[in-house]
């Protein structure tokens, strides 16, 4: 009956000019977990998407021509052994599916930006994942797996992509993420969170710049309690896009944390919706994944929101929190000359990447690292011993021996995705010399081949 | 004994049930700019030789307000929009009338910003300058707090024939939906109001004086007096009344798809265990997107009339055009109706003409005629199946929200089709033998949507939020509101759910012995917490009362098919 075309001729002509569209194609998966917490007060709960999900209801957002809403995937194993050793296995770390679904909305929006059914996408999953380490024993930080991680070697692997830029703007530090990618030189990573001195997990300071090989393709930039919104751009303008802009990532990934807002209650920064939506315009993100924030009433509708219209280049402008008052937010002279020094600190690092790497040993040359790593949310404690080789050709192959209690004593070799011959040989002597009766469990981790294997 | 009516774009069709199945059918010719006359000359024809007085139920189906709204014939209407913050409300301009206000509510439904009664007052004398008669109020978040639409209308009243209320028209979230549908109802009511009473009294004039129901878009009826609240409700009841017909067939306990080939489009709807499928927040149709419940249905541009033609690459296509109707009944140019006739499949209509069109098909194609004739069939058959299956990907793929949906996430997955309309019963066998799907024409396939108006229950839906940190259940699509204590439950919730559903179904004219198909769409539970300590509970619900055939019929219409 051409209800149809009558319809949506008629609909135009209403409109005019003035109806909404996205400037491109916007994909988006929306997983809130209803029915899932890590205990009922938590602050990560069933409730935390809730108000999200009204306000971006209520917009209509959905229906805006251009966004794309997918359902979330879910990871499997094999996604899971490209970016972790779990411990003992997937399935333990992983009991509870809500961490696979996570992780699989993000390898959703990364399928449709890959296939480039859109332009770029949002994920906005919960539980987040940006504390959880390469080595797993249990969840730390709220993150049991590292769903940008995962995402990231699941598109190395399926779609060749070599340079990936991640930025995490969440106000912790990303300390999985930059453990992850530590070593790996064609993966930027930048986190500008709050001060390790005064807010969990304590560490991402300007001299955690990356391992022998990698130096300076780890940026940790801390800033002073009480940054606002102008902070938090400075950085993103001064410091944030020129190394982009040098690193010429093939694809960036956004971390996107919203509890620097100024009604977080877990953290003490001044940021808003409107910064958070010009943050994003700036950055121009291939793929953005939701990680923490608590101000689930008053800052996340808000923000999400902002996130998501400048991700599909709508018009922000109107997206305010209800008492946002940007007089109240402004940051002291002393927090503003804090994070010019910083940001001064981080790009003379930068300029110096080469010469660090250089600096850092000879190849060939096996470096040893020791830590230590507490898991907070499940109270595990680990003890860490690293060996990694130097080279200039590849990330280097490592191993970790990693010893938890209460837990496993494990040892996780990784040869990196574009390893050189020698590195390669260096990873397989690494698995096959280790002995058997110290570990209950030896790891190799082949990215070249995409391999897993596990010796008990 | 029953009367349907259903007037769709070319034909009026009618229908008289009684519990022994179809007693008497006529088809009359519509006359789109006179729908009143088609209505009333199918009704003086049906109850020709029968008692007005044994008619219980009449239910009309009309093209009316769908008609106003293609054509442009509806009422300026003047609309006020209160935004706060978000997406710039002068996106959703309806039309010249339009006016985005102060005031302000967040999504708990607390206060932000009051209401301007300055400024709502001079809105009112720019409308009243304009002769404006009827107005549309939306306040963003007024499903969560109406208050601020109460005020504006409040302060209007007087002064306007008819304000209508975003919060009245849906319990679902979607401020752009709310105001194209608050915006709908103002702008078809008049003609809504006029037209049925004057069929009312018609009808009355006959001695047909029970109350008249209304098929609704959700395949479900409503009385008349219902009606005028939400009038918009109407649009696109004809590809409902249809779906309806169809599910006296459907299998039960399995999945089932509903395709209605026309002349110009093939609709295509779904059926599981005999209920059909509902928009998940409402009508949507290209950009028109409203909060009007309707069953999930979609059309592709491909009928009996499609025009055919060959393209530049020698590759059929099939419509989405239609010239005129086909060449066996003296149309210009092929059809695919005329491809039925030449493979013998349809007696009707001019042979010669048919094979003249074929064969020019056939020739640009570099084919004989029957081997063309058969290709075009198989083709029409391959474009509604691929269509299919694209929605049953779509309805698949459709997001969840909870780690128990998207473990348990239901897969649609049919085991039959239900075909109607006029070529229905030339394309079962075909279509089963190509899919290897279980293939039925509906019997009485071109009246099946009259019975599908006549035996239409009602259906209602509604949605209630407990938010017991404020102490309040509201529903407030209802006009409902109560204080509830810190120890309000699931239960009680339901309670109040259920009997809210009872009271608005029984308004809307339901049969009382009906009432028994309620299910519950969505329930939702939270705590509330601030600062590491519970402060309450958010309860959602959301309850319907399914769309489905009213008892004591559907079993006598199939015995009465088996029979034919």
């Amino acid at each position: 009956m051409g209800m149809n075309q009558c319809l949506t001729s008629r609909r135009k002509e209403i409109k005019g000019d003035t109806m909404l569209n996205a400037s491109h194609k916007t994909g988006l998966v929306f997983f809130p977990a209803f029915d899932w917490a890590i205990d009922s007060t938590h602050p990560e709960r069933e409730e935390r998407l809730l108000y999200t999900q009204d306000q971006v209801s209520e917009e209509g957002v959905f229906d805006i021509p251009g966004i794309i809403e997918y359902k979330p995937e879910i990871v499997t194993p094999k996604d899971l052994q490209r970016a972790h050793f779990c411990v003992p296995d997937e399935h333990t770390v992983t009991t509870e599916s809500h961490h696979l679904i996570s992780a699989g909305g993000a390898k959703a929006i990364a399928n449709a930006v890959m296939l480039k059914e859109v332009k770029n996408g949002f994920a906005l999953v919960r539980p987040p994942g940006h504390h959880a380490m390469r080595v797993t024993h249990g969840g730390r930080g709220f993150c049991h797996i590292n769903v940008e991680a995962v995402m990231v070697e699941y598109i190395r692997s399926q779609f060749g992509v070599k340079r990936i830029a991640i930025i995490d703007t969440d106000c912790h530090h990303g300390d999985g993420t930059n453990d992850i990618f530590w070593h790996d030189p064609d993966v930027l990573f930048i986190s500008l969170h709050q001060d390790g001195r005064t807010l969990y997990p304590g560490t991402g300071f300007p001299g955690e710049l990356g391992g022998p090989n990698a130096k300076g393709s780890n940026l940790n930039i801390p800033l002073p309690p009480g940054t606002s919104t102008k902070g938090y751009l400075y950085v993103i303008e001064n410091c944030v896009l020129p190394v982009l802009e040098a690193f010429k990532p093939d694809l960036v990934v956004n971390s996107a944390g919203q509890d620097n807002h100024y009604t977080d209650p877990l953290t003490n920064m001044n940021f808003s919706a409107q910064g958070y939506a010009r943050l994003t315009a700036m950055l121009k993100p291939d793929i953005a994944v939701l990680e923490g924030g608590y101000a689930i009433e008053g800052a996340l509708p808000y923000v999400n929101l902002g996130i998501i219209l400048a991700m599909a280049g709508i018009d922000y402008s109107g997206v305010v929190e209800p008492d946002y008052n940007p007089e109240k937010l402004k940051q002291s002279v002393s927090v503003t000359d804090k994070i010019k020094k910083v940001c001064d600190q981080i790009m003379t690092y930068w300029g110096q990447r080469y010469e660090m790497r250089e600096a850092a040993g000879e190849p060939g040359q096996i470096i040893i690292r020791h830590r230590e790593v507490f898991y907070d949310t499940d109270n595990i404690f680990d003890r860490q011993k690293e060996k990694i080789r130097v080279c200039r050709d590849c990330g280097g192959s490592f191993e970790v021996d990693s010893k938890a209690v209460p837990g496993h004593h494990v040892l996780g070799v990784h040869i990196p995705i574009n390893a050189c011959k020698a590195c390669r040989e260096q990873g397989y002597e690494f698995y096959e010399q280790a002995d058997k009766t110290r570990y209950q469990r030896i790891y190799l981790q082949d990215r070249t081949t995409d391999l897993y294997e596990i010796k008990q | 004994m029953i009367l349907g009516l259903d007037v769709g774009g070319t034909h009026t069709d009618v229908v008289f049930l009684s519990r022994k199945g179809v007693q008497k059918h006529v088809k009359v010719p519509t006359q789109p700019d006179n729908l009143f006359k088609s209505v009333l000359s199918g009704f003086t024809l049906i109850l020709e030789n029968v008692d007005p007085g044994r008619i219980e139920r009449v239910v009309i189906s009309t093209t009316l307000t769908t008609n106003a709204i293609v054509q442009q014939t509806v009422t300026p209407v003047g609309m006020i929009v209160s935004a706060g913050p978000g997406i710039d409300p002068q996106s959703f301009r309806t039309g010249d009338h339009y006016y985005a206000v102060g005031g302000s509510i967040n999504h708990r439904g607390r206060e932000i910003e009051p209401i301007n009664e300055m400024e709502i007052k001079a809105v009112g004398e720019t409308l009243k300058k304009a002769g404006i008669e009827y107005v549309g109020v939306v306040s963003k978040f007024c499903v969560r707090n109406p208050s601020h639409e109460i005020l504006i209308k409040r302060i209007l009243n007087k002064q306007f024939k008819q304000i209508f209320l975003g919060h009245h028209v849906s319990g679902n979230l979607n401020f752009p939906r709310r105001i194209a549908t608050t915006h709908m109802n103002a702008a078809v009511y008049p003609l809504h109001k006029d037209f049925f009473q004057a069929v009312e009294q018609s009808l009355e004039e006959m001695g047909l004086t029970v109350p008249i129901q209304i098929l609704k878009a959700d395949g479900g009826t409503m009385t008349l007096g219902a009606s005028m609240a939400f009038p918009a409700q109407t649009v696109l009841s004809g590809p409902a009344a249809s779906i309806m017909g169809a599910i006296p067939y459907a299998p039960e306990g399995q999945d089932a798809v509903v395709l209605d080939i026309g002349g110009t489009t093939t609709d295509i709807a779904f059926l599981v265990d005999k209920t059909p499928l509902l928009e998940p927040v409402g009508i949507q149709r290209g950009g028109y997107r409203s909060l009007i419940r309707s069953l999930r249905t979609d059309s592709k541009g491909i009928g009996g009339d499609s025009a055919l033609r060959v393209n530049e690459k020698s590759e059929l296509m099939v419509g989405p055009d239609r010239i005129g109707p086909a060449m066996a009944f003296g149309g210009p140019v092929p059809t695919p109706t005329d491809a039925l006739v030449v493979l013998g499949l349809m007696e009707a209509g001019d042979q010669d003409r048919a094979r003249q069109g074929i064969k020019s098909i056939a020739d640009q194609l570099g084919m004989e005629e029957k081997q063309a004739a058969e290709h075009i069939f198989k083709i029409c058959c391959n474009i509604i199946l691929k269509k299919t299956f694209e929605m049953i990907d779509t309805l698949n793929a459709k997001p969840v929200y909870t780690v128990h949906d998207f473990l348990e996430g239901y897969k649609f997955s049919p085991d039959t089709i239900l075909l109607m309309g006029g070529p229905a019963r030339f394309f079962a066998e075909k279509i089963q033998d190509m899919y290897q799907l279980e293939t039925i024409a509906v019997p009485y396939a071109s009246v099946a949507n009259a019975i599908g108006a006549a035996l239409a229950r009602t259906t209602c839906e509604v949605t209630v939020n407990a938010d017991t940190e404020q102490g309040v259940v509201t529903a407030h699509e209802e006009d409902f509101a109560e204080p509830v204590s810190k120890s309000f439950s699931r239960e009680d919730l339901e309670e109040t759910a259920y009997s809210l559903l009872k009271d608005k179904a029984e308004n809307a004219g339901a049969d009382p012995d009906n009432l028994n198909e309620v299910e519950v769409v969505e329930f939702q539970e939270f705590n509330i917490v601030r600062n590491f300590s519970p402060r309450g509970k958010i309860l959602r619900t959301k309850i319907q009362l399914k769309p489905g055939l009213i008892h004591g019929y559907e079993s006598m219409l199939n015995q009465q098919a088996q029979g034919n």
